[in-house]
């Protein structure tokens, strides 16, 4: 095997463990551990993407890996954790399918996704191209447990993991995106984890219940 | 086959037999004082040993000719187990004898052994015992095998000897598909070794007992033997994760201070692992039955990651 620069080795070690904390978090039943997850998926991106710029002397991704910090491992965690104690949610997480099937899905997921990036990172001349199927592969994950799950939470949880796919996506093809789009795309988060929080007390006010699939009768009965 | 690699390979099977009751009295010793429990002694598994090996055997009035087989088939495989993985050096004269995919074999071919036994008794505790462990052994093997593959994928290799000479001794370079299988290793071999999240080795009398249920009619030598070779279970499958995933300080030839050298880099290894697995099993409950399928399920998804992450990251340039 040709050697790999130990940065570039570094560098997939840490896409790795990202995508275990996908699946992690895809196989979780409770609701804060599925936030910390997330929050130490955030804390690895941002570990992972100081690597980047520490090795290609990239000085906006920096600022990229100390926001992902802020706004990933410890504020939007916080914000979950503050709604999920305001909203005393105490029962465990449910899914439409059970956990192993969703693995097995998961795992179908992983291969179309590991597939489908291997022809576009041959495009690639970044040294963090092999992360393009992983980053594409969390993606994926991440929509399928919006998919799976019926409470509003874990469907949101889904929704900022995926961002955290698109930004790991993002620093592997192209060395990240210019800082006017990292700083727009982190406030819409920001903005929507807090609008989403808003309906959270909104939909419970309405059903008793932060189950999603009360919202699919249109009528009130 | 040299004179040398042969005393080697004698000195490894004797240290197994020595260090595996001391690993299982580490781990209890690690268990109880986390648990705020007093600490039963170090040397506690031997003393059960002698007082076992010394008791007479009490036979059930149906038990076949296999109920007494099975103990010595079962330590048998264990001791093999143990010659085969590399723990010393990776000089073994054994070790072409069988390789990984082998050895799970070897593991499965005592599962076999002790749960038939367990249900020629035709006790219900056994029979249930029994098909607990087949339940569970057939969802760990697939498991295991998919980690071993990773590793074998690294090394082309199947042999343990030579995984762990590719492993050790070349420079220095992460895998991260090992981070996967190193995870599903840690499951499996927590299902296979009967502890806690699977299994409870400390209690008996419970429905929920697995591995206890099936060796609750063995009395005398018997137990001895079985009770042995549930230690060098452990300590084998301890020493299969050090050897794939910490390979460092294991002796590449015979040579003498070499095997010296591996002496205490093995036993500072296996401390820190006993102790690991004390923690675990502290801060883990038991789950129920029916979700063993689905920890061992994880186990096998995470492995089978390890090698799709092989081959996407790690085989290209």
């Amino acid at each position: 095997m040709n050697t790999i620069p130990l940065s570039a080795q570094l560098i997939n070690l840490f896409a790795s463990v990202i995508l275990l904390l996908a699946f992690a978090m895809l196989a979780q039943r409770r609701v804060l551990q599925l936030v910390n997850l997330f929050a130490l998926q955030g804390a690895t991106l941002s570990v992972s993407t100081l690597v980047v710029a520490f090795t290609t002397s990239q000085h906006h991704l920096y600022y990229s890996a100390g926001l992902t910090l802020i706004l990933k491992a410890i504020l939007l965690p916080w914000i979950l954790h503050r709604l999920v104690r305001r909203l005393h949610v105490k029962s465990d997480v449910e899914s439409l399918i059970n956990v192993p099937t969703t693995m097995m899905f998961g795992i179908v997921l992983v291969i179309i996704a590991f597939n489908v990036a291997l022809p576009i990172s041959q495009l690639s001349s970044t040294i963090t191209r092999g992360t393009l199927g992983i980053a594409l592969a969390t993606v994926m994950l991440a929509f399928l447990m919006m998919i799976t799950r019926t409470k509003a939470i874990p469907q949101v949880v889904g929704f900022l993991a995926m961002e955290n796919g698109l930004f790991l996506a993002a620093t592997s093809a192209t060395y990240g995106m210019p800082m006017v789009v990292e700083l727009g795309i982190a406030l819409d988060v920001l903005v929507g984890a807090i609008i989403l929080g808003v309906f959270f007390f909104q939909i419970r006010e309405q059903f008793d219940s932060l189950d999603i699939r009360h919202m699919e009768r249109l009528k009130d009965s | 086959m040299n004179i040398s690699g042969l005393l080697g390979q004698l000195f490894a099977i004797v240290l197994a037999l020595l260090l595996a009751p001391l690993l299982t009295g580490w781990v209890n010793q690690c268990r109880a004082w986390l648990q705020n429990r007093t600490a039963p002694p170090l040397l506690q598994p031997y003393y059960m040993l002698h007082k076992l090996f010394q008791k007479d055997v009490v036979l059930a009035d149906g038990a076949s000719p296999l109920f007494r087989f099975a103990p010595f088939v079962v330590f048998g495989c264990m001791l093999l187990a143990c010659a085969i993985i590399p723990t010393l050096s990776t000089d073994l004269p054994f070790a072409p004898a069988a390789d990984t995919i082998a050895l799970v074999g070897v593991f499965g071919l005592a599962r076999i052994f002790i749960s038939l036994a367990a249900m020629d008794i035709g006790t219900s505790f056994g029979s249930l015992g029994g098909r607990r462990e087949m339940l569970v052994g057939f969802l760990a093997e697939p498991a295991l095998l998919m980690v071993i593959f990773t590793t074998a994928m690294i090394s082309q290799s199947t042999s343990v000897a030579t995984i762990v000479e590719t492993l050790a001794h070349r420079e220095f370079i992460i895998y991260p598909s090992l981070a996967f299988a190193g995870v599903a290793f840690t499951f499996v071999s927590f299902a296979e070794n009967a502890r806690v999240p699977v299994d409870n080795p400390a209690t008996h009398l419970e429905l929920t007992m697995i591995h206890e249920a099936m060796i609750i009619e063995y009395s005398g030598r018997h137990l001895a033997l079985i009770e042995l070779a549930a230690s060098l279970k452990l300590y084998a499958y301890s020493c299969l994760g050090l050897a794939l995933f910490f390979p460092w300080g294991i002796a590449e030839g015979a040579s003498f201070v070499g095997l010296l050298l591996a002496i205490p880099a093995l036993v500072g290894k296996l401390a820190v692992g006993g102790a690991f697995l004390a923690g675990i099993e502290t801060i883990n409950a038991k789950m129920r039955i029916f979700r063993a399928p689905e920890f061992l399920g994880t186990a096998f998804l995470l492995a089978v990651l390890g090698l799709l992450v092989r081959l996407l990251l790690e085989t290209r340039v």
